[in-house]
């Protein structure tokens, strides 16, 4: 018995201390994880506030981002102007979206909308296979995998580019949601459909500012995802990370959708390295979501997201 | 201004035989009004009349299954809620429907959008013309809460406010859009008697210092009287009287449709 208190609660510790520069590797590359999850998470959060859509396809939007990106710089394009134009292609799919899904849906039920998105995964899925083909690609945009050091401690390169892409993209949106005028009509619609109409606001152009948007961030996660593990079907399977990331920050806090993504991308590297070899490893897998678990029954409106107080 | 309804006055908004439907309920039967400008009309009706089927109808969030609406002359009969707004009609809800995450001066500033203009990168940088527009804006919007008296809450939450003082600051965002029309859907329900007559005094007080026109809709028959100078009469969705409070009042087909008496 103490043997085991032993193994669970000193053994790994006692690891962590004794090599510190080996802990700060670890703890690195989980925040250069974890801010990848935030991303995708943060596609979810978007759409979520301001149509109460839960939108199931979002890690197929970062798949079909990706595929469009490498599918044209495979015919030749260079990497800006098709970045350009997967831009422009995302936008359309907003567009399209809001026209043949969201508007004749409008004042249904939210599982009807759920529902509609499952769809929208499956549409999405077949499209970008039947375009750009279904073999894996491999997505490069010119930042080598490889590490440097400071301080004695391994950095990838592409790795903190992308934690760093992912840092701006967060603070231009933050400031987007606060100060301009299109970030407070999307608040107010997040808060009040009805209330939002009776003020004059164009419900319809929100939606598709916000699909854009979200659009945007599936691009920016699928060239960061892609570039790591090649852009191939299990891509659109990160979306499943982003559940116990969105748990945890909160469905409706963009904040939370950032620190939920680096605690669940650090937690889990942590658990992986040093509590793993306990039960036999691959608990990398399935931690995110014990912790969403245990999470789930302490406080189910996640760390920043609105607490849900009903008048009776 | 109190005016007499009966002296010539220029039409504001005039519906035209309208009728709206919902599968087999009949909520509005050929329905005609006008509102004047400057006007307070009160539309008054036993539950289930179709008095807020009307107000819907007149800001678009329904849409008519016959029968025509002006506005200022020209027919926007199947404009949408939005568009509706942008011609200068703002309106409450019976329930009130506060942007409950926001505090009460964003609540309000939200009522400004459709007068600001401008560019999103300046709006981020908070530079230049952006800054000043943001400035005009708030200065504009301290106004009214100057004149609905509640400096006191700007800066709470709005879910967080007790009902009362959520129907006042929903007044607020309706006035920030400095409209020409004004909506009221219930604007004094579930209040004491304090609070309906600080409101009459706020909704006069609209009418007087902007010269906003007011279509509202109420129960309280003393306050009906009190702030309109026209009362309208719905009972199962159609018009049944259109005069001066007094007349109404008195209008026997009204005293049957709020007593009850057997439809023949």
């Amino acid at each position: 018995m103490l043997d085991l208190l032993y193994a669970v609660m000193v053994g790994p510790v006692k690891d962590m201390l004794g090599a510190p520069s080996f802990l700060a590797e670890v703890v690195i590359g989980g925040l250069a994880a974890g801010l990848m999850y935030s991303l995708v998470a943060l596609g979810f959060v978007l759409i979520y506030k301001a149509s109460g859509v839960f939108n199931f396809a979002q890690g197929v939007m970062v798949l079909f981002a990706a595929l469009t990106l490498v599918g044209l710089m495979e015919r030749g394009a260079p990497l800006v102007p098709a970045l350009a134009l997967t831009m422009l292609v995302m936008g359309a799919l907003a567009f399209a979206i809001e026209r043949v899904v969201l508007r004749p849906l409008v004042n249904q039920e939210q599982i009807i909308l759920f529902m509609a998105t499952i769809g929208l995964n499956f549409f999405l899925e077949g499209f970008g296979e039947l375009v750009w083909g279904s073999n894996v690609k491999k997505l490069d945009v010119g930042i080598p995998d490889s590490s440097f050091m400071v301080w004695g401690i391994q950095i990838n390169r592409l790795e903190m580019t992308a934690a760093l892409t992912a840092a701006v993209l967060v603070a231009v949106m933050a400031v987007f949601f606060q100060r301009t005028r299109i970030g407070r009509a999307l608040r107010a619609v997040a808060d009040d459909h009805e209330a939002a109409l009776s003020i004059g606001i164009p419900l319809n152009t929100i939606w598709i500012v916000v699909w854009s948007v979200a659009g945007l961030v599936a691009i920016v996660a699928g060239i960061m995802w892609g570039a790591k593990s090649g852009v191939q079907f299990s891509l659109s399977l990160i979306a499943l990370k982003a559940l116990p990331v969105l748990i945890l920050g909160g469905f409706t806090s963009v904040p939370g959708a950032i620190v939920g993504g680096l605690i669940i991308g650090v937690g889990e590297k942590l658990a992986e390295v040093y509590w793993g070899p306990l039960v036999g490893g691959a608990i990398e897998n399935w931690f995110a979501y014990v912790l969403a678990l245990a999470f789930l029954l302490v406080r189910p409106q996640g760390l920043f997201g609105e607490k849900i107080i009903e008048r009776v | 201004m109190r005016v007499d309804p009966s002296a010539g006055l220029t039409p504001m908004l005039e519906v035209k035989e309208i009728s709206v439907r919902f599968g087999a309920v009949q909520a509005l039967e050929h329905v005609s009004l006008t509102i004047h400008r400057g006007e307070v009309v009160a539309i008054i009706g036993p539950n289930g009349a179709g008095k807020t089927t009307l107000l819907n109808v007149i800001s678009g969030f329904y849409h008519p299954t016959e029968g025509r609406i002006l506005f200022e002359g020209r027919d926007r009969t199947h404009l949408r809620p939005y568009d509706v707004a942008a011609l200068g009609v703002a309106r409450t809800f019976q329930n009130v429907a506060l942007f409950k995450g926001m505090s009460v001066l964003d609540n309000i500033m939200t009522g400004r959008l459709l007068k600001m203009h401008g560019n999103v990168l300046l709006d981020a940088l908070y530079w230049g013309p952006a800054k000043k527009q943001e400035l005009e804006h708030r200065a504009f919007v301290e106004r009214i809460i100057d004149f609905l008296e509640i400096e006191a809450i700007r800066k709470s939450p709005a879910g967080r406010l007790p009902y009362g003082l959520q129907k006042r600051v929903e007044l607020a965002r309706a006035l920030a859009a400095e409209p020409k029309l004004l909506l009221l859907d219930e604007p004094m329900a579930g209040m004491n008697v304090e609070e309906k007559e600080d409101m009459c005094r706020f909704i006069l007080g609209v009418n007087d210092e902007f010269g906003t026109t007011i279509a509202l809709i109420e129960h309280d028959m003393s306050v009906v009287m009190d702030i309109s100078d026209r009362v309208v009469a719905l009972d199962y969705g159609r018009k049944i009287a259109d005069g001066r409070p007094d007349q109404v009042r008195a209008d026997q087909g009204v005293i049957d449709a709020y007593l009850g008496v057997a439809h023949a």
